[in-house]
């Protein structure tokens, strides 16, 4: 026990956001009146949402002088990655919460593209964009007044584990708040897996489906606007791409209950670290057909963005990780992720 | 030159860094408003089927996914050519007005609310959300957290999830509601309006019997002559779900009034080089600097900008509270930035009213609540109003619907000018020879504050406070002094 724990007899809690959307710290919120009860059991001493957000004031405090910190968001810029660093250094448990963190998200969609793509796309070709000068922001800009500076956007986005070591990861986009609780249980009770485990359901979405299921067998794969599936039938057997069938449970099949295929966001199921692969492996097992040419004519008519749909939400966790790699990149090379874990400096 | 950093503003939709300039009289020369994180979703998006924009753009904002949501579906209405049928419309607007609600009750209870609840002057510590339960009564807690899980159990009953809903696609949604959801949603619906009645009354009594809170509403520095911005119905009363764009300008008049689908024409995007975030104007006005006034096409996309572009609301009960607010504040258009706090209850009320008007409309149970598309996909523009501003998704598509070009212009991006200058203004006001105080730096948080800036996160912070630091600099960069809002 730390000095500091001594003193307020509860175990020191930080939250941080990095390249993220936000929607993890709502999920925090949704836990209602229980949060009372987060703010007794502990000390609080980092959450820029809902409380004193000085950096400088964890750049203070001693190695590991926080228990547990619930880190959200991916690493797009050289802010997120100090952010990464720091709280590494001065957290005794990391934990990557939430899809972005774990597995890049949505946002880690941006590596099927490169950095100049991106700017070109935001500050060029959008149509209600008037760049005539073809600015594009930069690290350090002089106005007349002095300098002012931006945190460096990176080539390629990053999951947390590929910066900095990970204890445990959350899974969800977000993780539904009866699932933080129980992660925030856990760590009360000292109950936690061991180190790299993801804290949930061992089981997929569909064993938490309420949908009826026969025998898959399907000749064609319908996009979610030309059909209106029944609301009783597994989706999968109707010809969606329903991704139930990878992803880890954990959420309730909240999505398949309102007649919306899941779409992935609690990641791989346990014991598979690439969800493409096994979607797609799953989905050749439910194709009606032997012939490997109807089989990708089916693929290539229902399902026209491979990439987007089989990596939704793990592209950048995956082993294809991004589409080409730039030869300017410093992006999720080894190198750099070797120099996070060791902590040099960038 | 000295400058004054203030950083990190915490932030939802990246954070925010704020540089003040004092030159060598120690008054504010400049002020520059930092937004430093991109996540380039207009890129992305492009290759994606159309049909994945309302999950995938939702993932901008987990504040208001519902708002991207609900964009991103009429867009694609208008990609897949196709008219929902009127259920669907209903459902969807019934959805979003929920999300209004409950958005509008967080950012007033826990973030905008304590300022004048509590004080302005009162100590830091007891500006937040517990700050408010003090003051009022133990009951107001139960009261909001009521409200705010009342939403949340709706939003999730009908969408899916309560972060990040699975419900939209072009011609509807995925789901309907049963009778006995709807006897659910209406019961919900009428203990909402009752709580925004009680929390205007509650503005009412705090705030607006209170003289000298009246006279930091009404004084110089909140106040900025901008051009408005907000939708309206065919009577030209406020509309979040659907409804044409009506700008008004500085003193009143009718700039524009068009159909979403013509937004190029009016409204274009700056890009400087100190900013991940762009700059929105008014084209046919054009960009002359972060300046107010007619001849500036700076524009604001607030509750408070809202009701002023708009002729009145579409309730009765927030019809009353908008004459009043009008009444009080000297007539149209009110240009006080403070205002914006009364004008978003007003805009609470009217969600709750309008979430009970289609809870209780005979079609909204109905079957009918989508049809399939049938024409080849191609362009389409979708808008609404999220709580934070104008909210505008527009993609084209291949053929087989999948995505060409994505352009996104986020509610809180319109604000991005006039917040600079609302910061910029307040510090003018506070900072001379080169003294700062710690009233600065509540001053400055309450001058965006207003604004409910998404990067401003404090929207739905906890205790609702927003941390603060502020560095004053040498020219060579060193600190001479710092001041921080949370002194333990």
């Amino acid at each position: 026990m730390t000095e500091s724990e001594k003193t307020s007899g509860k175990a020191k809690l930080a939250l941080y956001w990095a390249a993220s959307c936000g929607g993890c710290e709502i999920a925090v919120l949704g836990i209602h009146e229980k949060i009372l009860d987060v703010a007794k059991a502990f000390d609080i001493v980092f959450w820029p949402c809902a409380t004193d957000g000085k950096v400088h004031d964890v750049e203070k405090m001693p190695d590991g002088g926080i228990d547990v910190c619930l880190f959200n968001g991916g690493i797009r810029t050289s802010e997120n990655e100090y952010m990464a660093r720091l709280l590494r250094q001065k957290s005794k448990v990391l934990v990557a919460f939430g899809s972005c963190a774990s597995e890049g998200c949505i946002p880690g969609l941006a590596n099927l593209s490169t950095r100049d793509d991106v700017f070109n796309t935001v500050y060029r070709d959008t149509p209600s964009t008037e760049n005539p000068d073809g600015l594009r922001p930069q690290p350090e800009t002089k106005v007349p007044e002095g300098t002012l500076h931006l945190p460096v956007f990176y080539e390629t986005l990053r999951t947390l584990d590929q910066t900095v070591e990970v204890d445990y990861y959350l899974p969800g986009c977000p993780p539904e708040a009866e699932r933080i609780w129980d992660a925030l249980t856990a760590i009360l009770s000292g109950k936690l897996p061991p180190p790299g485990s993801v804290i949930g359901a061992t089981t997929t979405v569909c064993d938490e489906c309420p949908r009826k299921r026969t025998e898959k067998k399907i000749k064609k794969f319908h996009r979610t606007w030309e059909v209106i599936p029944d609301e009783e039938t597994c989706l999968l057997e109707q010809g969606i791409l329903c991704c139930g069938i990878a992803t880890r449970a954990g959420c309730g099949a909240l999505c398949p209950q309102v007649n919306s295929p899941c779409i992935g966001c609690y990641g791989p199921n346990e014991g598979t670290e690439e969800f493409g692969a096994q979607l797609m492996a799953a989905l050749a097992s439910v194709i009606d057909s032997d012939d490997p040419d109807e089989i990708e004519r089916i693929i290539a008519e229902g399902i026209p963005d491979p990439a987007g749909s089989f990596y939704r939400f793990s592209l950048a966790a995956s082993s294809l990780r991004r589409a080409k790699r730039p030869s300017n990149g410093n992006g999720a090379q080894p190198a750099a992720a070797q120099a996070a874990r060791t902590g040099e400096s960038h | 030159m000295k400058r004054i950093s203030i950083d990190p503003i915490t932030r939802l939709e990246g954070h925010g860094k704020i540089d003040i300039f004092l030159d060598d009289q120690g008054e504010v020369a400049n002020a520059y408003l930092q937004i430093p994180e991109l996540r380039g979703f207009e890129r992305f998006c492009m290759g994606r089927p159309a049909e994945e924009m309302p999950n995938l753009t939702a993932r901008i904002c987990g504040v208001c996914p519902e708002a991207h949501h609900i964009a991103a579906t009429k867009a694609l209405d208008a990609v897949f050519h196709v008219d929902p049928p009127p259920a669907a419309k209903k459902l969807r607007e019934m959805f979003y007005s929920i999300f209004f609600a409950t958005d509008h009750t967080t950012h007033f209870y826990a973030l905008g609310g304590p300022d004048f609840v509590v004080g302005p002057n009162a100590p830091a510590a007891e500006r937040n959300i517990l700050g408010v339960v003090a003051k009022v009564g133990m009951d107001i807690a139960g009261k909001v957290i009521k409200m705010r899980r009342d939403g949340h159990y709706l939003i999730k009953m009908i969408g899916g999830r309560p972060v990040h809903p699975n419900w939209g696609l072009p011609g509807g949604v995925s789901r309907g509601i049963t009778e006995e959801q709807r006897q659910e949603i209406e019961k919900l619906g009428r203990d909402a309006i009752e709580f925004a009645r009680f929390s205007l009354e509650l503005f009412g009594d705090v705030v607006l019997k209170n003289s000298e809170y009246v006279d930091l509403i009404t004084g110089d520095v909140y106040t900025h002559k901008t051009y408005n911005m907000g939708m309206v119905d065919e009577n030209n009363r406020v509309n979040f779900y659907d409804g044409k764009i009506r700008v008004t300008a500085p003193d009143g008049s009718e700039h524009a009034k068009y159909d979403p689908n013509d937004y190029r024409e009016y409204v274009a995007e700056r890009v400087e080089p100190w900013s991940y975030l762009k700059f929105p104007y008014l084209k046919k006005v054009g960009w002359k600097g972060f300046v107010d006034g007619q001849d500036s096409g700076v524009y604001k996309a607030t509750p408070l900008s809202r009701l002023n572009a708009a002729d009145g609301m579409a309730t009765p009960l927030a019809q009353e509270h908008y004459d009043k607010m009008y009444e009080t504040l000297g007539g149209k258009p009110v240009h006080h930035t403070l205002a914006t706090h009364w004008a978003r209850l007003i805009e609470l009320l009217y969600a709750t009213e309008r979430w009970v008007e289609l809870a209780t409309d005979p079609e909204i149970t109905s079957k009918e609540y989508r049809v399939l598309p049938t024409e080849t996909p191609t362009e389409g523009i979708g808008c609404v109003e999220a709580p934070r501003g104008t909210l505008t998704h527009h993609y084209t598509t291949d053929e087989r619907g999948l995505v060409t070009t994505a352009n996104l212009i986020v509610g809180t991006t319109n604000n991005n000018a006039p917040i600079s200058m609302s910061v910029k203004q307040a510090a003018q006001g506070l900072i001379h020879k080169g003294e700062v105080n710690q009233g600065l730096l509540n001053m400055v948080e309450m001058a965006f504050r207003a604004y409910d800036p998404c990067f401003g996160c404090a929207t739905h912070s906890l205790p609702g406070r927003m941390p603060l630091e502020v560095n004053l600099r040498a020219p060579d960069g060193s600190v001479i002094r710092q001041l921080s809002q949370y002194v333990d």
